[in-house]
């Protein structure tokens, strides 16, 4: 009986599969293969010394003993996460403010398209080419060291403010950077999620007649919840992969003192070397740090559905 | 969205350098003939000992650079026979008794240390690589020779055709660099001797001291407690000695009394270092240099017109290739008095005799143009009228003893130095160039301790601290290597 229906009714499931397997082998092949490799490899020490080859000689875990020893890795930790937060907080607010404007009818904004392709141009720009610029503008003897000596901040610019030389400054500018960076592209999407939020709930509660504010905090954000918690995963995941920004505005160092160096500068550190074994448990403990974190955020702002 | 972006830009490089790839293969279908030349009618007549064996072949008709920037390929524009340079100047033609060969450019900046990891990806490789990819000639240079010279990956220049007598006249010290230290083979050359020395303004000179001769600067120059009285004095009359932190730092770490590394690897800071570290911090607190880093904007803006600085210590290649560069306002104008500060600059001894730098020749093992690699090196490194015409040029200091001798004695003199015969000064430094504490983790130990200092300079970090951190990214780079206990 069940053959029999089998077929007669068309059954199109295969080729689900079909068009799955494109997918499927690309992420076996660029994502599993090298994951896997890099979990083999952090337990074995194997580097280059001048030309010399070192290795590969199996030690079990001391590359990540070695990794824990010193407490390095929680600090860089926690420099990336400042790194971040610097940047995410405005750039959410600002988002949201820009997103909120944008999906008002009510605001009647002119030249809508125009801006949204103002505020998302930053992003077209490489960040390595950013960081230059930033670095050539913060420099000792550029513009605004010369802004500051002629509205009389610093005595002159022969004792120019060196932006680099403090970590604060320093966490400022790449904070600036990856919020202009990253702000267009979170308001396109925030923006988004606003529209998909039926309109009749906001007309029912301007007849209601509810502030800005109340309809801001009593419909907007929950309804768009789901599309906030997609924003700040990405953005967070994106965070503990900072690299390129920090990397050429500092030269590599995290300077000053390694206050601004990241998970994955450190990790661009052990290159020099091509020290696989070191390389390899660090990416391991940051695939880790990833996931914890992740699942951390999933359920703090996934709550079971309440309404 | 940042991944799809990394995905994006991957593509992009991998279709970049796949198109360099397809460059370089077509540029290689030039027309090839047979090598005619025989390479032994040129060998001089003092050849004593036959050519070791070597990995190398004599059948290619690419001949590829791998170097740094464009010093040495303008050299051989200008000094190797028979090249024409192509449209664009990674590539050209040349054309001798040898044959004729397309020359290809491969430059890669060493910031990051980008160039050796070039090298170290293609050299290991170079005899399996198809004919047109073969490496033929690399240039390495002082603060890593011995990494690439104590290594198969080069070879052995009399292997290559020259003879004791080719090498005469170089520089003992310049030899002994380019020398595998396992069999006492010699794996490099050099055209130049890079001996250092005291580049300052004359007329800051003037202004500061009241005289602009090089002698009587010297004088009030000639050690680090004048110097340092100078500095002072420099200081008073709003200027800088010098303009960054690392400024001075050859002379310290190049005429140290003890390696990097002692024989079981463990880290050694000499204490020349120390010297410099605690004079550095004093020139910071009291606002004798700019605060500026090594090869910044700002190091470079302060050798030009605007610049407030006393003066920079540079050796050889420093004074004709940056330091002559930089002075200039308009960078593309003619090289004379009047564009910038062309002519203001003059050289002394300074108050320490060290050397910085220099670049070596080596022929890399697998080459498929044995014969001329040995030619380029002959001609550029042991030619004493190329070596006297490179020095009249371009006022460059090179490597042929002979040569530096004669234009030493002549009435040379550089416009640039304000009608100085620098040359006389290098040839009495040339021979105090001290090799014996040179080591092969000298570049990347250098680097860390230069940067992690600078906390220290700029009060971010104790001296401790500082040292702490220089130990940590030493061993990130040689993890092979012991901090002392």
């Amino acid at each position: 009986m069940a053959a029999a229906k089998k077929s007669k009714v068309v059954s199109y499931t295969k080729w689900g599969y079909i068009f799955l397997i494109p997918f499927f082998l690309v992420y076996i092949l660029f994502q599993v293969i090298p994951l896997i490799s890099t979990i083999y490899n952090s337990f074995f020490e194997n580097y280059l010394t001048g030309l010399t080859q070192v290795g590969p000689n199996f030690v079990g875990l001391s590359n990540y003993a070695e990794l824990f020893k010193t407490g390095d890795l929680l600090k860089y930790t926690g420099n990336t996460m400042v790194l971040w937060i610097v940047g995410f907080i405005p750039q959410i607010l600002v988002s949201l403010l820009l997103g909120v404007w944008f999906a008002d009818s009510g605001c009647k904004l002119k030249a809508e398209g125009f801006f949204k392709t103002v505020i998302y141009m930053p992003n077209l720009i490489m960040a390595s080419a950013m960081a230059m610029l930033f670095f050539t503008i913060f420099s000792n003897t550029g513009p605004v060291n010369q802004i500051l000596a002629s509205v009389g901040a610093i005595p002159s610019i022969d004792d120019p403010y060196v932006f680099l030389a403090h970590t604060g400054s320093t966490v400022a500018l790449v904070g600036t950077m990856n919020f202009l960076m990253w702000f267009g592209n979170t308001t396109i999407l925030l923006m988004a999620g606003i529209m998909g939020i039926d309109t009749s709930l906001f007309e029912a509660a301007a007849v209601d007649g509810a502030t800005g504010t109340q309809t801001f905090f009593q419909i907007t954000m929950p309804l768009l919840k789901p599309i906030f918690v997609y924003v700040l995963l990405t953005s967070l995941i994106g965070g503990i992969q900072m690299f390129d920004i920090p990397q050429i505005l500092t030269d590599g160092e995290g300077s000053p003192n390694r206050t601004t160096m990241t998970l994955i500068m450190y990790l661009n550190k052990h290159l020099y070397s091509k020290n696989y074994g070191m390389g390899g448990a660090l990416s391991v403990m940051l695939f880790i740090v990833t996931t914890i974190l992740s699942l951390i955020i999933y359920r703090i702002t996934v709550t079971p559905e309440e309404y | 969205m940042k991944k799809i972006k990394s995905i994006v830009a991957l593509a992009l490089v991998l279709t970049m350098s796949l198109a360099m790839w397809g460059c370089g293969g077509k540029s290689s279908s030039a027309p090839a003939t047979s090598n005619g030349g025989d390479s032994s009618a040129k060998t001089s007549s003092g050849g004593d000992e036959a050519p070791a064996e070597i990995n190398a072949t004599d059948d290619g008709t690419v001949l590829n650079i791998y170097c740094w920037n464009e010093e040495f390929q303008s050299r051989f524009a200008d000094y190797y026979p028979g090249y024409t340079a192509g449209k664009d100047t990674s590539t050209g033609t040349l054309k001798n008794d040898l044959g004729e060969f397309t020359v290809n450019w491969v430059i890669t900046p060493s910031a990051d240390n980008a160039y050796q990891n070039k090298l170290d990806e293609v050299l290991p490789g170079n005899a399996d690589a198809s004919a047109d990819d073969k490496v033929d000639i690399f240039l390495i240079e002082a603060d890593y020779a011995l990494k690439y010279v104590n290594s198969d990956v080069t070879l052995d220049v009399k292997g290559l055709g020259l003879t004791d007598d080719d090498l005469s006249q170089m520089y003992p010290y310049t030899k002994t660099v380019g020398t595998n230290t396992a069999d006492g083979t010699l794996r490099a050359v050099s055209w130049q001797a890079t001996p250092g020395l005291f580049a300052y303004r004359r007329s800051i000179a003037k202004d500061v001291l009241g005289t602009d001769d090089p002698a009587e600067v010297q004088s009030k120059l000639s050690s680090w407690d004048d110097f340092d009285a100078v500095a002072a004095q420099a200081k008073d009359k709003g200027y800088y000695m010098l303009s960054g932190y690392d400024d001075a730092y050859r002379t310290f770490s190049n005429s140290v009394s003890s390696k990097w590394t002692t024989d079981d690897d463990t880290i050694n800071i000499d204490d020349n270092l120390w010297t410099w570290v605690d004079q550095t911090k004093t020139y910071t607190d009291k606002g004798y240099n700019h605060k500026t880093s090594l090869w910044s904007d700002d190091w470079t803006k302060d050798q030009g017109p605007d610049g407030k600085v006393f003066g920079f210590f540079y050796s050889t290649w420093g004074i004709n290739f940056t330091l002559l560069g930089n002075s200039l306002a308009d960078p593309d104008g003619k090289q004379e008095v009047g564009n910038g500060i062309y002519g203001d600059y003059a050289v002394c001894e300074g108050p320490a005799a060290y050397y910085w730098g220099g670049t070596w020749i080596c022929g890399a093992a697998g080459t498929d143009n044995k014969s001329l690699v040995c030619d380029v090196m002959r001609v550029l490194t042991c030619d004493q009228a190329t070596a006297k015409k490179i020095t009249e040029d371009t006022q460059d200091y090179t490597n042929n003893m002979a040569a530096m001798e004669e234009i030493a004695n002549s009435d040379f003199k550089s416009d640039f130095l304000g009608g100085q015969n620098h040359i006389a000064l290098f040839v009495a430094a040339a021979p105090n160039i001290d090799i014996s504490n040179m080591g092969p983790y000298d570049q990347g130990l250098n680097e860390s301790f230069q940067a992690a200092m600078k906390d220290y300079f700029d009060g971010n970090a104790s001296k401790d601290d500082a040292t702490a951190a220089f130990y940590k990214s030493a061993l990130e780079k040689y993890p092979n290597l012991k901090q002392p206990s």
